[in-house]
């Protein structure tokens, strides 16, 4: 009995804490292995449409990305609420043709690619649901002036709609 | 001195580092993984075509979308987005040789000799294949979300058509094909030559020419 006691009079006992960092690695793991790398940082306004008949891109290093959004709040005092493109971090906001930046932009990434992969490059098109699409035609002509003839309309997996 | 070898490290502040190293990745990578719908731009012609390609009348389904994001599908006003895929398919297959769907063509597709019960042994598919190409065109005011609707629902038709033709003579499903053995790439490349994506997106110049 005494030693019963003895125990509860010592007061708050500590937890043992000698397997939180193992914990906390295996978090870390788990997050090294399941994310990607931030790459550019998005400087519109992008909601990805949803669809159904989604497939991953396989090859990272082939794709470039084009973003067409309307630019972000803090952008809007800049730039106005007008859709912009946006290539891979950079923003086209010059008044002329954002037409010819693009098809600068294609020779450009493919210049960075090795012989073999150059006429594997992907353009994935991220764009707001609501632009409308006279912009997504005017760069969809422009990729096929510069060549760059696969694209992909980057999409998120609808999972509400797939047994239709 | 002896006992100094047992002597244990600190690991007390071995939780704080990997819980720096935690909020680091946490900070620095996105978790989104790039999916989406690939499509293949048509090239520029070299020069200017003046003699257009003749395509039969039949054989063309014209897909149009409106400013005000409503569709109208083989000349037929006001078609829902998720009746798209039935008249795809109908569309495609035709199966009772209708007159005013497309016309088909014999073909002969070979697969690898052997892979399938339903075919002869050195593995040669002979059958119809549709002539059907479908026409889409959009206003310059559609919104990007409906075109990616139609557009999905556009290869959701030819991959289910793809899907059907592999369950049934491979019992296995067209997604799960790996596309690393040799045998199994062969079969979903025989597959895509029977089910062709034949999607033609007009460019907002020519939607004259073209009707």
């Amino acid at each position: 009995m005494a030693k019963f006691r003895r125990k509860k009079g010592k007061g708050a006992q500590k937890i043992n804490t000698s397997s939180l960092p193992d914990i906390i690695f295996m978090l870390l793991f788990f997050f090294m292995v399941s994310t990607t790398m931030r790459e550019t940082e998005v400087q519109v306004n992008i909601r990805i449409p949803e669809v159904s008949e989604v497939k991953k891109l396989e090859q990272k290093s082939l794709v470039s990305y084009i973003y067409i959004g309307r630019p972000n709040r803090g952008l809007q005092a800049m730039y106005g609420t007008e859709p912009l493109i946006q290539l891979n971090d950079k923003l086209v906001n010059e008044e002329g043709i954002p037409t010819d930046a693009v098809q600068d932009f294609v020779l450009f990434e493919r210049e960075q690619l090795p012989e073999v992969d150059k006429n594997k490059m992907v353009m994935s098109l991220r764009i707001d649901e609501d632009i409308p699409m006279g912009k997504v035609d005017d760069v969809k002509q422009a990729l096929r002036r510069a060549k760059a003839l696969i694209i992909n309309y980057s999409a998120r997996k609808d999972y509400e709609n797939q047994g239709r | 001195m002896a006992k100094r070898e047992l002597q244990e490290i600190n690991a007390g502040s071995m939780a704080d580092i990997a819980f720096l190293l935690l909020i680091f990745f946490l900070v620095a990578t996105t978790m989104d993984v790039d999916t989406g719908l690939t499509r293949l731009l048509p090239p520029i012609p070299e020069e200017e075509q003046k003699d257009e390609v003749q395509v039969n009348k039949r054989n063309v389904l014209v897909v149009l979308i409106n400013r005000n994001d409503q569709l109208m599908v083989g000349g037929e006003f006001g078609t829902r987005v998720d009746e798209l895929k039935e008249i795809v398919i109908e569309f495609f297959t035709n199966p009772q040789n209708d007159p005013t769907l497309p016309e088909k063509e014999t073909k002969e597709v070979e697969f690898p000799p052997g892979s399938s019960p339903l075919l002869p042994p050195s593995g040669v598919w002979v059958g119809n294949v549709s002539k059907g190409v479908i026409s889409l065109q959009n206003d310059r005011s559609t919104t990007y979300k409906k075109y990616l609707e139609v557009q999905n629902e556009l290869v959701a038709a030819v991959n289910q058509l793809r899907q059907d033709f592999c369950k049934l003579y491979f019992d296995k499903d067209y997604d799960e094909l790996n596309m690393n053995k040799p045998n199994e790439k062969e079969i979903s490349e025989a597959i895509r030559k029977i089910y062709k994506m034949n999607i033609s997106e007009a460019t907002p110049k020519n939607i004259e020419g073209l009707n």
